[in-house]
Formats: structure tokens, sequence, C-alpha cells
């Protein structure tokens, strides 16, 4: 067992595991966050992606002991005071989801993507979100509510 | 699905991570790097080591170095900060250009340069470009440090000349001189997918033409391959090429390549694609 401690969505864990917990097991089984589903067992899908250091990961593809010390955002951190984040309130109003299996990764990875280009344009958005698959959406909603949630970021910073 | 149950060591400084290996030996210990690679096959339960090290955490296994006539990347250097280098931005562009297309975006938050070189899948983007760019590798054994040009490191199938003991620290990459073009050309079924053929390039100019060339292929046998047929023929072909030089040169570009079947091609599909990419990957080179 290893002794690690993790900062998810502002609060600080100090937890035993074992090496070989992956990061989204710890989140899902251990902490209750299950707002972090898990898509594939082969790290293609992104449904798992959240922030970790302000970074995209797939937290299937991570395990816990790696993340010892680092500041995990998960899709059930975003929301303030319960007011939803700009990229949220986007997909919701854009219709960027059915199923919404994919939505936390896809959310997560678009927030990540605008940190590195504010304003992207559709291809950008298209090759930026390349690590996360929607199997109901067709992806234009998607993009549609990237461009405006970057939009909302900028102006609501 | 859930790893099998291994021991995880993190050390902080190399040489306390190649202690910890040296005194494994025998052992089936695995380094650990970004695990973009390694997670899933523990994940597929497609590997079982009995110990992971894991390099995460040694300061002095990261970071781009520009030394005089070359660039040092060193092995833990993640696939995005690779990118976003300006040093390997204008150093050699080609490192840049295939790293780029790596996988997506959150893979390359995690998995690294040297990883990716030692994890040496015939399909991944930046073997070949080792092998266009005549990359050395630097290598901590139990005697020291020891160096290894790139063309003798790829051994076979996820196979490196790195033995049980050893470390890869890095690569120098050589910087070319002025007049170098640079492209790398991937060829895949989907956004994030493996290359089912890619082909690197770089071609030097000179009054028009091109007077030097290195064509490196991906996923055209069991390690990465320089196209040596093609190279053998570019200089002299004309940089606005209208009479179909750089198409001939090209035709050769499967010669001596056994191209392996799986899902995506079989062989003669992808001798078809090294033809069509190598063209299409010189002429953006030398544009
Ligand atoms: C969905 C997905 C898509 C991908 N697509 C591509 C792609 O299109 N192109 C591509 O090139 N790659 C692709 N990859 C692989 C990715 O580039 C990995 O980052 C890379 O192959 C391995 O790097 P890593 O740092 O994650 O290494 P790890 O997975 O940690 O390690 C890989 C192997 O290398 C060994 N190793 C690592 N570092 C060292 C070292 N310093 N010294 C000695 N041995 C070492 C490890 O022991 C292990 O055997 C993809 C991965 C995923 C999950
Ligand atoms: S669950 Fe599919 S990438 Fe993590
Ligand atoms: S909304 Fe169902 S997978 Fe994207």
């Amino acid at each position: 067992m290893s002794r690690i401690t993790v900062t998810v969505d502002g609060t600080k864990y100090e937890e035993e595991v074992e090496p070989r917990l992956l990061l989204v097991h710890f989140l899902r089984d251990r902490l209750g966050r299950t707002g972090t589903p898990i898509g594939c067992d082969t790290s293609n899908c992104g449904a798992c992606t959240v922030l970790m250091d302000g970074r995209s990961v797939k937290s299937c593809s991570v395990l816990a002991v790696q993340a010892d010390g680092s500041d995990i955002l998960t899709i059930e951190g975003l929301a303030e005071h319960g007011t939803l984040h700009p990229m949220q309130r986007a997909f919701h109003e854009e219709h960027a989801l059915q199923c919404g299996y994919c939505t936390p990764g896809m959310i997560l990875a678009s927030i990540d993507l605008i940190q590195d280009n504010p304003d992207p344009s559709e291809d950008e958005i298209r090759s930026g979100l390349e690590g996360n698959l929607c199997r109901c959406t067709g992806y234009s909603n998607i993009v549609r509510a990237v461009r405006k949630g970057a939009q909302e970021m900028g102006a609501t910073p | 699905m859930i790893p099998a149950s291994f021991e995880y060591v993190r050390p902080s400084t190399v040489e306390e991570a190649a202690q910890i290996l040296r005194n494994a030996a025998g052992d089936d210990v695995k380094l650990l790097a970004g695990g973009q690679s390694l997670l899933p096959l523990l994940r597929l339960r497609l590997a079982y080591p009995a110990a992971l090290i894991d390099l995460g955490r040694i300061d002095e296994l990261r970071g781009v170095r520009d030394e005089a006539d070359h660039v040092f990347i060193a092995a833990m250097t993640t696939h995005d900060e690779v990118v976003k280098s300006a040093v390997v931005q204008e150093q050699c562009p080609l490192v840049a250009l295939a790293t780029a297309q790596v996988a997506d975006p959150a893979v390359r938050h995690r998995g690294t340069f040297g990883g990716s070189m030692a994890h040496a899948d015939p399909a991944g983007d930046l073997p070949a470009v080792a092998l266009a760019l005549d990359m050395e590798f630097t290598i901590l054994s139990a005697e020291g440090t020891r160096t290894l040009p790139a063309s003798e490191f790829f051994v076979d199938y996820l196979e490196t000349a790195l033995g049980p003991g050893e470390i890869l620290l890095g690569a120098k990459v050589p910087k070319l001189g002025a007049g170098w073009g640079f492209h790398y050309e991937k060829f895949h079924r989907t956004a994030q997918a493996w290359a089912i053929v890619g082909v690197a390039a770089a071609v030097k100019r000179e009054n028009g033409t091109i007077s030097e060339g290195r064509v490196a292929l991906t996923n055209m046998g069991s390690t990465p391959v320089r196209a040596f047929s093609v190279e053998r023929r570019l200089p002299g072909v004309p940089v606005a090429d209208g009479n179909g030089e750089l198409r001939e040169a090209a035709s050769t570009a499967a010669n001596d390549t056994e191209p392996p079947t799986d899902l995506h091609a079989r062989p003669d599909y992808r001798r078809h694609l090294a033809v069509v990419l190598t063209e299409r990957a010189v002429r953006k080179a030398a544009a």
C-alpha cells in the first residue's frame, strides 16, 4: 500500500491505496465521485478525462499513486455555488449531448483546449477533441457548444 | 480491467532508479514513464511486471536543451512539452511536426519522448523521425553512460538495444543547417489512431533543386526503416518538380521493406501507401 495526498475538486484527501489502483477507480469507488465515467479498456474513448494540475488526462491511464500531490478537477467540481461553468452551460444550451456518457470528458477536454487556444476554429476544436469519442451526437452540436463556451469563458474569466 | 498487483517505487534521481533496477536483476521490473503504452497493457493484463519504477518525479530526466550542434531532448519530456518547445520548433521542427500527430492532447500530456522510443512500436511516429534525423540515444548502463545511433537502437518489434538494467536518458538531435525543410505525413483511419503508414522527410534545397534527402518510414516493418533507395534518387530533383522526377524517386519507397498485415492493411496496400505518402512528404518538405 502507498499513502497519497490528492486534492479533488478543492477537497484534500489522504488515502492508502494499492499501487495498481487507477485514478478513475480512486475517484469513483473510493471517493464516490461517479461523475467521471469509464467508457473503454483501451485508453481510447476519453470519457474518463479529468484535469490533473490543470491539464487533461485520461484518468483510466494514470495510477492513483502517480497523482500523489496533484490537484484533480472533475466534472463535479466545475459548477460554483450551483452556477454552471460557461462550458457546461453551452453544452446544455446547444444540445451537445444525447446519452451524456461522453459529456464529462468532452467538457473537461474542451476547457483544456481553451487554455491553449481561447478562440478555436471549428477545425481546431475537432482536432483538440480527437481523444474524445461520442457515439450519439455526430459532434456538430458539440463543436457549436465549444465555440459558444469559449466565447463565454472569454467574457467571464 | 484492473491491473494485476505490483510493487511501486518512485525514485527522485536517475542514480537511485538505476540502483533499484540493477538490484532487481532477474525480476520482472519495468520502468514507468508516462504510462500511455504500459498502463493500457497492464489493464488488458498483457503484461504482469512484479514492480514498476516510476520515473515521473525525476527532474533531471525532463526538458529540452539547446547545445551547440545538437538539441538534447530528455527522456521524460512529455509529447506536449516537446510540441510547445521553442527550441524544438526552431532547431528540429520535424520532431515537433511528428509529435503533434501522436495520439491526442490528453495522451500527449502524459506520454513521453523517451517512452515512445523505448516502447519501439513500429507504428509509433517518433522512431522514424529518430532514424531520419540520425538521432543519437544517451543510455545509462551499469558501466556509465553510452550512446547509440538510432540506426542501431531499434532492433525488432517492440524491441530496442536497451539492456535490462539500462535507462534511456534522452536523445541528441543533430541541428541541420540552413536550407532544410521537413514534413511528417501520417495516414490513419481515425483522428487519434496510430499510423497505418507514416513518412518522415527532411530535404535540403540548393538553387531550386534537392541536394540531399532523408526519408524514414513508420509501420513498414518490425522496426522503422530508412528508404535509402529514395534518398539516393533525390539529389538533383527540382524542388518545383514538373516532370515526375520526384514521383520516380518516391516509387522505390517500399523497396527493401517487409510491411506487416493487420486489421487495417495488407502488405501490398502498405507498399502502395509508402510510395504515395513519400511523394507527398518530400514535396511538402521541399516546398
Ligand atoms: C489512445 C492512444 C493513442 C496513441 N496513439 C499514438 C500514435 O498515434 N502515435 C504514437 O507514436 N504513439 C501513440 N500512442 C502511444 C504514446 O505515444 C505513448 O506515450 C508512448 O508510446 C509511450 O510513452 P510513455 O511515456 O507513455 O511510456 P510508458 O507507457 O510509460 O512506457 C513504455 C515502455 O517504455 C519503457 N520505458 C519508458 N521510459 C523509459 C526509459 N527512459 N528508459 C528505458 N525504458 C523506458 C517502459 O518500461 C515501457 O516498456 C498512443 C497511446 C494511446 C493511449
Ligand atoms: S475510459 Fe476510455 S479513455 Fe479512459
Ligand atoms: S452523448 Fe452519448 S456518447 Fe456522446
